[in-house]
């Protein structure tokens, strides 16, 4: 019965087994970043009996490990803010005015774009970007600000209606200016939905792939992902090696995960059913 | 007043120039490469008009790709749809350790899509393999990626590995808006739990379904960072997307504008596919 207070056995069964699907590759992924290639000839499952913890010492100078985690935090917090300080601020002026033509306009121009898959700029975008000498992370910056607009536009301008314009009229009264109110009041009032378009953002900008491949060329500008990619093509035969490396590319985000892990799944759920 | 209007047209700036110069602006200019012979890197070319686009339905790789792409995205959208609203059911029943399960379920979410394909590069070539010996299966105990056959269904696996978390997160946000007394009421009726699912609970997260069918549906035809960690387009062309596509004949193949061309239809496909999907499903909604 739904009212009782008991817990559901065998639906607590279910779920708990089904997390085995979740994180045996995750087990599997430690495990192997952790053993040598003898230990693995001898059983691919078992934990490993002794750790070998150069495999990771290893990969961070094979794959230059930290000049591509600095390039991918640097990217990945640059457009975070970015985004929330442009996108915001073109929600609220379109959120204000939706009675305006042109703004009203303006709001199914940015929405539009949320239909338009990125291989159909992806040839172009590299011939403009390689022109305005933005094939580095300042381009993916920006880039990745702009790919973001559709959606984020989308989320934005649905909470701000939620917003009593009272709130302004008053600031107004006192003489604040529209660009007063947006950053003074506006602005803090929406910390709620800044946080998960910022935590949606972080996601999508840390784990991209498709476009630090076309955008960046020098290898000291390569991201994560990139590098391990890259990676892979070269070194392809040692697979405590490749693990060790792909682990340590997936830990900052787990760990920012297990950190606000309440915070990541609400954002997500709110961002998307608005 | 007319101040504070001109400060909102202010705010509007930054955007739209943004958006003008990195989206629209690439968007006329691959329509416009579409209808030349550009190979990507020389200095000359021509007009040809249609032409590209002519050929393109002639073409064997391109068929092939889309035909790859559509069964690959209709599996995965079923496929990730029934298991999400499964798992969603699941976490939103009386179990303990609620939150604890939503974290582990979520998690595939977070990674990084090429590095989960690598990892499971590895999984399907020397874990399942050996399953598959010792279970005496033989379709397992070679690695299916090297299947033309079968590749593309490992490539399914791993997008619905990974797909499932942010569905699920949806369909429990849908869950959690349907009020408890609806229930109550229905176990008075003596519904069973079959029919208050059919009755009850799936009406009510009808525009969670929408949502959910469109992003997969459209996340799936975009495929590219699973096929390049697991197969890259192979074994021969069997699991190659449109985006791999465009990818790998724009950059790499010389075909710059053939391949412009191949991504206005893309892009044609993926639009009309999202409007029909959104009309239907709306509809459905209403009528329940």
């Amino acid at each position: 019965m739904r009212t009782s207070r008991h817990t559901n056995w065998p639906v607590l069964l279910l779920v708990a087994l089904g997390t085995i699907f979740i994180l045996f590759p995750l087990y599997m992924t430690v495990t192997i970043a952790l053993k040598n290639p003898e230990q693995m000839a001898y059983s691919a499952f078992a934990f490993p009996t002794e750790l070998h913890w150069e495999n990771f010492s290893r990969a961070v100078d094979m794959t230059n490990f930290f000049s591509a985690f600095q390039n991918s935090v640097m990217v990945t917090t640059s457009t975070v803010v970015l985004t929330l300080l442009t996108n915001s601020m073109v929600a609220y002026a379109i959120a204000r005015n939706m009675q305006r033509r042109f703004f009203k306009g303006l709001y199914f121009y940015f929405v539009s774009a949320m239909f338009i898959p990125f291989p159909i700029i992806m040839l172009p975008i590299v011939k403009l970007a390689s022109g305005l000498h933005m094939t580095n992370l300042f381009g993916l910056i920006m880039l990745h600000t702009v790919y973001g607009l559709a959606f984020n536009v989308f989320v934005y301008v649905g909470y701000i209606r939620s917003i009593p314009v009272a709130l302004e009229e008053a600031a107004t009264v006192d003489g604040a200016t529209t660009w007063g109110t947006f950053w003074r009041i506006i602005f803090p009032l929406m910390a709620p939905i800044s946080a998960t378009v910022g935590i949606l953002t972080c996601l999508s900008t840390y784990n991209d792939f498709l476009l630090p491949l076309i955008i960046i060329s020098d290898p000291e500008q390569y991201t994560l992902p990139l590098v391990q990619y890259v990676f892979q093509g070269q070194f392809n035969t040692d697979f405590n090696l490749a693990f060790a490396s792909y682990l340590m590319a997936l830990l900052p985000m787990i760990i920012v995960y297990l950190m606000a892990q309440k915070w990541i799944i609400n954002g997500v759920t709110q961002g998307s059913v608005k | 007043m007319n101040k504070r209007l001109t400060a909102f047209y202010w705010m509007t700036v930054p955007a739209v120039l943004l958006f003008f110069i990195f989206l629209t602006l690439p968007a006329l200019q691959g329509f416009y490469y579409s209808l030349t012979n550009w190979n990507g890197f020389g200095h000359q070319y021509h007009f040809v008009g249609f032409k590209n686009y002519i050929n393109l339905f002639q073409d064997d790789n391109v068929g092939n790709a889309y035909w790859f792409t559509f069964k690959f995205a209709i599996v995965v959208t079923i496929a990730i749809n029934v298991l999400s609203l499964l798992i969603a059911l699941g976490l939103n029943a009386k179990i303990r350790f609620r939150n604890f399960f939503r974290g582990i379920y979520f998690l595939p979410n977070i990674l990084s899509v090429l590095i989960v394909g690598y990892i499971f590069n590895y999984l399907f070539s020397n874990v399942f393999t050996i399953w598959g010996r010792n279970l005496g299966i033989t379709s397992l105990s070679t690695n299916i990626l090297g299947s033309e056959q079968l590749a593309w269904v490992g490539v399914v696996i791993v997008a619905v590995w990974q797909g499932i978390a942010f569905n699920t997160i949806l369909y429990l946000a849908g869950l959690q808006t349907i009020p408890t007394s609806l229930y109550e009421a229905s176990n008075l009726d003596g519904a069973g739990k079959w029919r208050e699912f059919w009755s009850i609970t799936f009406p009510l997260i009808a525009p969670f379904f929408t949502i959910n069918m469109v992003l997969a549906m459209k996340n799936s035809l975009m495929v590219f960072d699973q096929i390049v960690a697991l197969t890259n387009g192979g074994p021969g062309r069997a699991t190659q997307s449109i985006s791999h596509l465009i990818y790998t004949g724009g950059f790499r193949g010389g075909e710059f504008a053939y391949q412009s061309a191949n991504s206005v239809i893309y892009f044609i496909v993926i639009a009309m596919i999202s409007i029909l999907q959104l009309r239907f499903l709306q509809r459905r909604e209403m009528d329940n």
